[in-house]
């Protein structure tokens, strides 16, 4: 088993299915994974020859949400997709910025992908050289080490907690469906946030959302961020000031989150591309755990739902409304 | 006047009071508040009035925008359900304001600085309680402090 080839059975069957769809011009572009240039790195990578098709691959660090990659093209497109990768198209299709005829999905069961930072955390600034994926565990060597770890206690806390494995929509499944998380409080943090006292809750925002130097890579690599002109971007009106103004960024954050209400599938995307590791997802789990009771809507699951703040029912809550 | 008169007067002035921006949609909510004055009713004049078409014009960003600039209370009121104007613009807005009114409280924007209300162009006198309601709730609350931007 060679390294950054871990699960070779997925990695070969995505190769076929790949080279099968470009061979019979069924799409003229995949999107899929490369190994990358490190350790636990996986890479984007856009296929548009079968010999090409050769450097796909699919093991636990295939995290990149490929849903980014699909607007604005005009050929046809075939997707390497996980659970919330197609949670994703699916928003993009309902929202009209996809036609589903454009799409061939390859659909993946995941099992959850690893969060690097959670190893470099455990191994203490110990580099990886080397690094060997098995069914459940994972096998770290570096100068004079060797660890092995269970996957399922590294992964990325959107992992942790997902709810949709499993491609809710396919045109090829690439292997068996895997087991759903259940049993699992999806809002835990949300309700241990919301335990504590106003002071408390408004305390741990700002310094939270004090590390951010506003880079916008959390809106960029958001798959269903597709508006013309960000707010951030406008300057007419401007409608926040551009500079790391706490009070700006402050706003930046809650509008950030609003926006994706009743639209984002909880990829984890944004929370992966923050360089300072702000926790957005604290923003954006509550909204999907209110989007939850009040409307009863979950994002991405079917393509004919409609979107819940595009509609209304006359009965709607409004205690908070004098 | 007198110098102690003076310092009264000087005093008074440095006195805080809370400054509330209403949104208020044109055809219910503003009529009402139009009644209010008609009708010669009393209320505080905290409150600084900016008219929308409807409650469905709010962009959440006006409400954050207030508190960042100056304003200690916001309050947006439109018709009641199943009169607005544009028939559906007050219950597409409210469930845009029930997420915008949670997330807020859950970070800790403390309850009571945003406020919203129905008020329909024959309530006059219940847009006058409100103003005195939301008036009094932002003046216990004190000035706002959270969101406020400082150069």
């Amino acid at each position: 088993m060679n390294e950054g080839e871990l699960m070779p059975d997925t990695s070969t069957m995505i190769r076929d299915t790949a080279k099968k769809l470009l061979d019979e011009k069924k799409v003229n572009l995949i999107i899929g994974f490369e190994k990358g240039t490190l350790p636990l790195r996986s890479t984007p990578c856009f296929i548009r020859s079968s010999e090409e098709a050769e450097k796909l691959i699919w093991n636990a660090s295939c995290e990149n949400n490929l849903a980014r990659y699909l607007r604005k093209r005009q050929e046809k497109i075939g997707i390497v997709a996980k659970g919330c990768d197609v949670r994703s198209i699916v928003g993009l299709i309902k929202e009209r910025q996809l036609a589903r005829e454009q799409v061939f999905i390859i659909g993946i069961p995941c099992n959850g992908m690893i969060d690097r930072k959670k190893i470099d955390a455990k191994l203490d600034g110990r580099e990886i050289l080397e690094a060997e994926e098995r069914d459940e565990t994972l096998i770290l060597k570096g100068h004079n080490f060797t660890e092995t770890i269970n996957k399922e206690e590294f992964l990325h806390n959107s992992c942790q907690t997902c709810k949709y494995r499993n491609p809710v929509i396919y045109d090829v499944l690439i292997g068996d469906k895997v087991a759903e998380n259940e049993g699992i409080d999806e809002y835990e943090e949300v309700r241990q946030f919301e335990a504590q006292s106003a002071d408390e809750r408004w305390q741990s925002f700002t310094d939270e959302v004090s590390k951010c130097i506003r880079c916008y890579a959390c809106r960029n690599a958001c798959p269903l961020c597709c508006c013309q002109e960000c707010f951030v971007d406008n300057s007419q009106p401007q409608w926040i000031g551009k500079t790391t103004n706490l009070s700006d960024t402050l706003i930046f954050h809650i509008v950030r989150a609003l926006h994706t209400a009743g639209r984002c599938v909880d990829c984890g995307a944004c929370d992966r591309a923050c360089p300072m590791g702000v926790d957005i997802r604290k923003l954006t789990k509550k909204i999907q755990m209110d989007i939850k009771q009040l409307f009863h809507y979950e994002a991405g699951i079917s393509v004919d739902d409609v979107p819940p703040l595009a509609t209304f029912n006359p009965d709607d809550p409004q205690e908070f409304i004098k | 006047m007198g110098y102690n008169q003076m310092q009264e007067l000087e005093k008074k002035v440095d006195e805080w009071e809370p400054k509330i921006i209403a949104f208020l949609c044109n055809w219910c909510s503003y009529a009402g508040a139009d009644l209010a004055g008609v009708s010669r009713l009393q209320y505080p004049p905290n409150t600084r009035v900016i008219r929308v078409p409807c409650s469905g014009r709010i962009n959440p960003l006006f409400i954050l925008r207030c508190l960042q600039h100056g304003a200690d209370g916001v309050l947006v009121s439109g018709c009641h359900p199943g009169d607005c104007h544009y028939m559906s613009g007050n219950y597409v807005a409210r469930r845009k304001f029930a997420i915008l009114n949670n997330l807020l409280e859950y970070l800790g924007i403390e309850k009571g600085r945003v406020h919203f209300a129905w008020v329909s162009a024959a309530e006059g006198g219940r847009f006058a309680e409100l103003i005195k309601e939301v008036t009094e709730e932002v003046r216990a609350l004190g000035p706002a402090k959270r969101l406020v931007k400082s150069e």
